[in-house]
């Protein structure tokens, strides 16, 4: 039964730099674009050129590196990775094999109110290779290849975390860690449908209790966070079945098929490829001095834990809003925003939590792409506030917002929806209620406090919500005395 | 006798520009002309820009006439190893694999001197991707040696040092790996200067190995090779391994005397594998230096003997990774008949390079192999360090350090082409130096069997001045920079 085993999970993370530039030639690293339109001969490795760092892929690298508190190597230099592929123009990339710029690290995910701490063995930097277009639907019956070389040369991080989590959801919640803090830091974008974060995951049983590792298998091709979910999910079940039915686990490189839901080898460790690495004599190795080190550390952003534990002494927001509200800079910026023109921080908590994350994922938008501006939001929340429209009433003004982009007071004026505080209007749909409701009001008046209620609920259904509910309340108690 | 126009120096045909005794057309017609009399039996040259040539000397005659000031290398007729890029002229390394290639920008050395006024004539014959000592190894057609067209000229830079001593180029430049300018020189009578690695920009230059590769004048005298240093030296933001070195005033050291010079022989030159007579004329030169002042000293370094071995795993490793990008995707030569990529890669790759590239691709992939990597690549590295800490330590006590250049003269085209081992052997004196990073220059010290005996110069880091200063005084009390090979017949 899988419950008599461990999961074993480290995942390779690969995140696209949101430098200018690209890490070693001076081509724009701007996504899209026609093909082979952002290359120069440097990133198409034409021959006798030369690669040049560019320092604002350092500077990056040891901020993301100081955000997922990791060591920095002083002493650190770029190697080769030798193989062939067309997407690869020079026959090999450049990384850094044993002296990275980023040594041991961490980061703490929360996970069903438990913080994890989740180890990062190291990070480095490298070269993204071309992109190969076949002409045909599948690879073996192409016609031909095309190659665009646009994507070669922009800098990449590789963050490598040890085999801390033991089931897919932390390795989600790691991989989302991951993305919120290269995002705060603004390192990355991390777009995973534009490939600017990519995920390979190493994966391994053990019966529980059992010390040593089992045989990993490690998972490429996973392009969103449920599709990893899915893929260890997946891969598991393969473990144990295998083990169970008295195999063995194959050390192998396996591709999620998201279409299918499963997993399929690639290649064996006997395939695997002899990256015959060394260090690159076109490149002197980077030396990094505290000076360097503290500059950067000087610029870096309040951080999600640092944000969260913020909101959490300065507001009194519990804790669960304040993990989701910080988990991704965005939503955390919008809420600082809204605290600049409302001032009750719960109220915008559950106006974010609820409403707008709920319209954002039905509309399949992000938090940048939001229609309502936060300024918006906190307007309509002075509106409830103020008693000028109900709770309810708010939740069909703020969907009004997010689809036609109008402000809180435009649509409540247009649609009339201010609330009615007026008492003479008031008493005048109170009397009705009354009338037509003899046996609730006998009821109440004959002790039973819960049919106001009703009542109360039957003047709001014939306000079309617009009449202030502690008014009303209160107005019926003094009627029926 | 009136000087011949092609066998000026550079410095002579300034003298001559500059006074309006010569035009830069004159010199160019006069160099083409002796390179279409001579070039059919030296074969130096794979490409010739005579058209282009011509337009750039006209250029240059205009803006004489106009009143400009004359450079010092401007006007002047050279020519360019074919490792070197030049814009929308085709850039080959002799090798079919690049057969077709046109770069789209230039070497920094090669800008360099085109802005400096220089006028291209051509592009020159080489071994293949510099990896050989003979020219025996460019996929075209070999180099024959102007003192004996029997003879290989030495590589790799063979048609580099070839086209000077035919006087079919003022000056040209070559690039040096292991002793590809300065074996060729030695070879061929002429001077040839590898820089310290980090000198010159290797921007442009086709690499064969790039810790070790850097470009190197090849010139008729002591005096041109300081002026071509000074034109191409420098730091090259396209270049991280070029040093940000302030550049020398080259020619100005050259004035100064050699007395009280110390100089360090080292006795691992003078061994096993040196020709007996070779020895004798370098014998001779260190004591003509001892005549002119300077004070020689019989000294070792010690771990010369594993140069050698190393560089024969360091160079080819690089190689094999340096030489990947030739896969027929992107340019040069590609085998139309591969049905899959694999076979393209394969089929390109073994009908593009020739054997010696293929045995060192080979050699340089087995070096970084798993397993293999510790006990080939990282060793030898180490011995690099050691070669580096010898020179070290020699020259706390030497200011430089002479030697011979090779231990044979020019040997018989066909001689070792098939024997790769005795092959490299042949640049056992050159190679320390490029493990060392150090700069050496190598000039005509005599002559032996009838061709010519080449004397090796070497320097500490970034102080080509004082080899400079050696070698002009040398020169200028010894008759072998003038002599020059009989090619006229015809």
């Amino acid at each position: 039964m899988s419950n008599q085993y461990e999961t074993v999970i480290g995942l390779e993370v690969h995140t696209e730099l949101k430098t200018k530039s690209k890490i070693f030639c001076a081509c724009s690293t701007e996504f899209g674009g026609e093909p082979n339109t952002h290359v120069c001969p440097v990133c198409l490795g034409l021959p006798g050129t030369l690669p040049v760092a560019n320092k604002k892929v350092v500077d990056f690298a040891i901020k993301a590196g100081l955000a997922l508190n990791c060591e920095i190597l002083e002493f650190n230099k770029f190697d080769r990775k030798n193989y062939y592929y067309p997407d690869l123009p020079k026959g090999y990339q450049i990384s850094q094999f044993d002296l990275p710029i980023c040594g041991r690290g961490y980061l703490d995910i929360e996970l069903n109110e438990q913080t994890k701490r989740i180890g990062i063995t190291r990070i480095h930097m490298e070269d993204d290779a071309g992109k190969l277009n076949h002409e045909g639907e599948v690879i073996a019956q192409a016609e031909s290849s095309l190659v665009d070389y646009n994507r070669t040369g922009v800098p990449l991080l590789e963050i490598v975390s040890e085999p801390d989590m033991r089931s897919p959801e932390e390795a989600v919640a790691y991989l989302e860690k991951v993305k919120a803090i290269l995002q705060y830091t603004e390192v990355s974008d991390c777009k995973m449908q534009e490939g600017s974060l990519r995920c390979d995951a190493n994966i391994s049983i053990r019966p529980l209790g059992a010390t040593k590792l089992g045989t990993r298998t490690e998972l490429k091709n996973m392009n969103s966070f449920k599709a990893l979910q899915k893929a260890l999910e997946y891969e598991i079940e393969r473990h144990i079945e295998l083990i169970e039915d008295g195999g063995m686990v194959v050390q192998e490189t396996r591709s999620w098929d998201e279409s299918k839901g499963i997993t399929v080898s690639l290649r064996s460790k006997e395939e695997a490829h002899d990256y015959r690495y060394f260090p690159d004599p076109d490149l002197v190795p980077l030396i990094i001095d505290e000076k360097w080190i503290e500059s950067i550390r000087n610029s870096l952003p309040e951080l999600p834990d640092e944000r969260k534990q913020r909101l959490i002494n300065n507001y009194d927001l519990p804790r669960y809003d304040a993990e989701v509200i910080t988990s991704s800079k965005d939503l955390g910026d919008y809420f600082d925003q809204c605290l600049k023109h409302f001032k009750d921080a719960k109220k915008i908590s559950n106006w974010i939590m609820g409403e707008l994350l709920r319209l954002l994922n039905v509309n399949d938008k992000e938090v940048a792409d939001c229609p309502v501006a936060p300024e918006e939001l906190g307007a309509l929340l002075q509106l409830i506030d103020k008693g000028t429209i109900s709770g309810k009433i708010a939740k069909q003004v703020f969907e009004e917002m997010f689809t036609s982009g109008k402000t809180a007071k435009q649509i409540v004026k247009e649609k009339g929806l201010e609330q009615i505080s007026d008492t003479g209007e008031l008493e005048k749909i109170i009397e009705g209620i009354i009338e037509a409701n003899p046996d609730p009001v006998a009821d109440y008046n004959s002790g039973k406090g819960q049919a106001i209620g009703f009542l109360v609920g039957q003047v709001m259904k014939a306000s079309k919500g617009k009449a202030n509910p502690q008014m009303v309340n209160k107005m019926l108690r003094d009627k029926l005395g | 006798m009136a000087l011949t126009i092609y066998s000026m120096t550079a410095h002579e045909m300034h003298d001559k520009l500059k006074n309006k005794e010569l035009s830069a057309t004159e010199a160019t017609k006069s160099v083409l002309d002796r390179i279409n009399k001579t070039d059919s039996r030296v074969k130096a040259y794979l490409t010739l820009l005579s058209e282009e040539a011509l337009k750039k000397a006209e250029e240059v005659d205009k803006k004489l006439a106009a009143g400009e000031k004359l450079k010092p290398l401007e006007g002047i007729p050279m020519a360019l190893k074919d490792n070197m890029c030049t814009e929308g002229i085709k850039t080959t390394c002799a090798s079919k694999i690049l057969h077709n290639f046109i770069p789209p920008y230039n070497a920094t050395a090669a800008e360099k001197l085109e802005k400096a006024g220089a006028v291209l004539v051509g592009k020159l014959n080489m071994d293949e991707f510099a990896m050989g000592s003979s020219n025996e190894n460019s996929s075209f057609y070999p180099v024959h040696n102007p003192w004996d067209l029997k003879r290989a000229p030495g590589g790799s830079s063979g048609g580099a040092a070839a086209a000077v001593a035919a006087d079919g180029a003022i000056y040209t430049l070559g690039s040096d790996t292991g002793g590809s300018v300065r074996q060729p020189a030695s070879f061929c009578g002429v001077v040839g200067l590898k820089p310290t690695y980090g000198r010159v920009s290797r921007y442009g230059l086709i690499a064969y190995a790039s810790s070790l590769d850097q470009i190197g004048p090849v010139t008729k005298d002591v005096r041109d090779c300081a002026w071509v240093l000074g034109a191409i030296a420098g730091h090259d933001e396209k270049d991280s391994t070029s040093a940000n070195v302030p550049v020398s005033d080259y020619s100005h050291a050259l004035n100064k005397d050699i007395k009280g010079m110390k100089i360090g022989i080292p006795k691992e030159y003078f061994a096993e594998g040196l020709d007996e007579e070779v020895k004798v004329k370098i014998l001779d030169a260190i004591e003509k230096l001892e005549d002119l002042g300077a004070v020689c000293e019989e000294m070792s370094l010690p771990h010369t003997e594993y140069a050698l071995p190393a560089f024969y795993l360091l160079a080819p490793a690089e190689a094999s990774s340096n030489l990947a990008r030739y896969d027929g995707v992107r340019y040069g030569y590609r085998d139309k008949n591969a049905e899959d990529l694999i076979s393209m890669y394969k089929q390109t790759r073994s009908q593009g390079f020739g054997s010696e590239v293929k045995r060192r691709i080979m050699l340089g992939t087995y070096a970084l192999s798993s397993g293999y990597y510790d006990a080939y690549y990282l060793k030898a590295l180490k011995v690099r360090t050691l070669v580096k800490q010898d020179f070290d330590q020699a020259f706390e006590r030497y200011d430089v350090i002479v030697a011979p250049t090779a231990p044979t003269v020019a040997f018989k085209l066909g001689e070792k082409a098939d024997d790769p081992l005795s092959m490299y052997l042949s640049d056992l004196f050159t190679i320390p130096v490029n493990m060392a990073g150090l700069p050496a220059i190598s000039i005509p010290c005599g002559f032996s069997q009838g061709m010519p005996v080449g004397l090796q110069i070497i320097g500490r880091p970034f102080d080509e001045e004082t080899i400079l200063q050696v070698a002009y005084n040398f020169e200028q009390n010894t008759p072998h920079h003038k002599l020059k090979p009989q090619l006229e017949v015809e």
